[in-house]
């Protein structure tokens, strides 16, 4: 499930360039770029009010950008003559009349489409609200119905993108996990999809690329194996002086863990061989990964106003 | 790409299977302006709330109907006086309905999928202009109908006049008056872009125009040419002469198409939360 395995192509399906959006003096979003690839399932990452949303709306042709552009499948989201046929959008899934049933939400959506009506109750069943549910007005709706409808919503045009907004936001366990699974074999039959969580949790068991956004700015992107990676290695030997020693001789700078293990900046092969010439035992060496993956997504995006977020460029 | 080349596209595009990854693929083509339109339409019956205005709107054209032809001198009992009356209260709720068509996508926060399915928002406000002009055609027939049940009401159980005969251009009035009474509904509701907003000033402020108007004698002769309430009242009864179209012509530019258009340009520049 790698990506790139396939084909390199110039532009991804989704382009975004240099998007800012400035509210007055207030920078919402500042000089965003990022692109998603055909087949994967990209995170788009960061805590509430990092600019996700903004960036979102503003690929969608709903929001201005104050400058930069964005393209969905090669053209700026509003030149497309039929969109949901394209792709399939949930920004807000209380945005919805409350007085509409479930079905007439999906029946309005596949009128606007032109899709076949059957359409309708083949996505209630997909997602689940089939029966008395889609009878019922969303209005009287969880948050969770909300978001399955939501997603109903963006599939019924059967379109080859999918840009979601905290689609999981609501989700019972059991849904949040049927969520992914959906967006797996969405991803795994050559889409594209760009979702959005403040919760690393939350993506990283889909997600194939992390977009993290802080502060307005991108502060990290790269594929997961690749930010994984950079999270470190972890190493310990049956002689800890004596792997001190040799990552020091190989230049290798590294930290002590809570338990006594070596997190170190570098790859386990360089690690292998300093410790080889070295003729120290390892007893570990591994990607340091979750563990990493999370302190570093607390790290950058702790500094929430963006003074010194570095850029960990993929 | 050329937009020329872009709309090619559209237009030559087959039905085929999805065309390689490096090349544009605009297979599909817009909704029609027909097909959104019928989608405003449904919109505008598919929940409680607008479903009983509409049915609201029916049944009290037919109460006023049926209670004209049975009071009342009996010489005013025709089908002219009775469908003078019926298109009264639509007069009141086809504005409304009009303001509602194009306030609850803020409202109800709508806006956010309606803008996502249909980026050019410019075709929605088309849609919804001519969703509300068709609604005012029907409920210009109901009128109509109610009017005649009415009048054969009052020639069954009453010494009626029932008389049915009214001129084209008296129907044709009364007709516009309903539409364009609709369309300033909808340009309130488009530059307002709030229900309860739009609602209040859409029936305030031609009163206020009214009052002023009455109160300035020195301003008399410039009211007659901005005040809408005079501008559009002989509409009603058909009464429409002499210089009276090129008030009505003043009154519709100022407060029908510069609200509509006003509310376009709002609509076009808008962020969509």
């Amino acid at each position: 499930m790698s990506p790139g395995s396939g084909a390199v192509t110039l532009d991804g399906v989704i382009n975004v360039e240099n998007l800012s959006k400035r509210y007055g003096v207030h920078a919402a979003v500042s000089d965003v770029s990022f692109r998603c690839e055909p087949g994967t399932v990209t995170g788009f990452l960061g805590p509430n009010g990092a600019g996700k949303s903004t960036t979102m709306r503003m690929i969608c042709g709903l929001t201005p950008p104050s400058s930069g552009t964005s393209t969905v499948v090669g053209v700026p989201y509003r030149d497309l003559p039929n969109p949901g046929r394209e792709i399939g959008v949930l920004l807000d899934a209380s945005a919805q009349h409350a007085g509409r049933t479930g079905r007439e939400v999906l029946g309005l959506a596949a009128q606007v489409l032109g899709v076949p009506p059957v359409r309708v109750q083949e996505m209630l069943e997909h997602v689940g609200l089939s029966g008395a549910a889609a009878r019922r007005r969303v209005g009287d709706y969880s948050l969770g119905m909300r978001q399955r409808l939501g997603l109903a919503h963006a599939l019924i045009g059967d379109p080859r993108v999918l840009i979601l907004d905290e689609p999981a936001n609501g989700l019972d366990p059991e849904g949040i996990f049927w969520m992914r699974g959906v967006l797996r074999d969405f991803a795994d039959r050559g889409g594209t999809v760009l979702l959005s969580s403040h919760l690393l949790r939350e993506v990283e068991a889909v997600a194939d690329r992390l977009v993290v956004i802080s502060g307005g700015k991108i502060v990290a992107d790269g594929t997961k194996d690749e930010l994984l990676s950079n999270a470190g290695i972890l190493v310990r030997a049956t002689d800890r002086t004596a792997l001190l020693r040799a990552l020091a001789e190989a230049g290798l700078p590294s930290t002590t863990t809570t338990d006594g293990a070596q997190l170190v900046e570098g790859d386990a092969e360089e690690i292998g061989r300093a410790a080889l010439t070295a003729g120290v035992v390892l007893t570990e060496l591994r990607p340091a990964e979750t563990a990493g993956l999370e302190e570093m997504f607390l790290s950058l995006t702790a500094g929430e106003h963006g003074a010194n977020a570095q850029e960990v460029a993929a | 790409m050329s937009t020329t080349a872009h709309t090619e596209l559209i237009r030559g595009a087959a039905e085929g299977g999805p065309a390689d990854s490096a090349g544009p693929r605009e297979r599909f083509t817009a909704p029609s302006l027909a097909r959104l339109t019928k989608v405003e339409l449904r919109k505008a019956a598919d929940t409680r709330a607008g479903r009983w205005l509409l049915i609201s709107a029916v049944l009290i054209a037919a109460v006023v109907a049926v209670a004209r032809a049975l009071s009342g001198d009996v010489a005013d009992r025709t089908f002219a006086g009775s469908l003078e009356l019926t298109m009264l209260p639509l007069g009141i709720l086809l504005p409304v309905i009009g303001i509602l068509l194009v306030t609850s996508e803020w409202s109800q926060r709508t806006a956010l999928t309606t803008f996502s399915l249909v980026p050019h928002r410019d075709r929605v406000a088309g849609s919804k202009i001519l969703a509300a002009l068709v609604l005012g055609l029907a409920a210009a027939v109901i009128s109509v109908a109610m009017a005649a049940v009415g009048n054969i009401v009052g020639i069954v159980a009453t010494e009626a006049d029932g008389s049915w005969s009214m001129s084209a251009s008296t129907l044709g009035q009364a007709l516009l008056g309903q539409e364009l009474n609709l369309l300033m509904g909808v340009g309130f509701g488009l530059l307002l872009m709030s229900p309860a907003l739009a609602i209040v000033v859409f029936f305030a402020l031609p009163t206020v125009f009214t009052i002023l108007g009455s109160m300035i004698s020195s301003l008399e002769k410039t009211f007659e040419w901005i005040d809408p309430n005079s501008a559009f009242d002989p509409l009603t009864d058909g009464s429409m002469h002499g210089d009276d179209w090129a008030k009505l012509l003043v009154c519709s530019l100022l407060w029908v198409g510069l609200p509509l258009a006003a509310g376009l340009w709002r609509l076009m520049r808008r962020e969509v939360k």
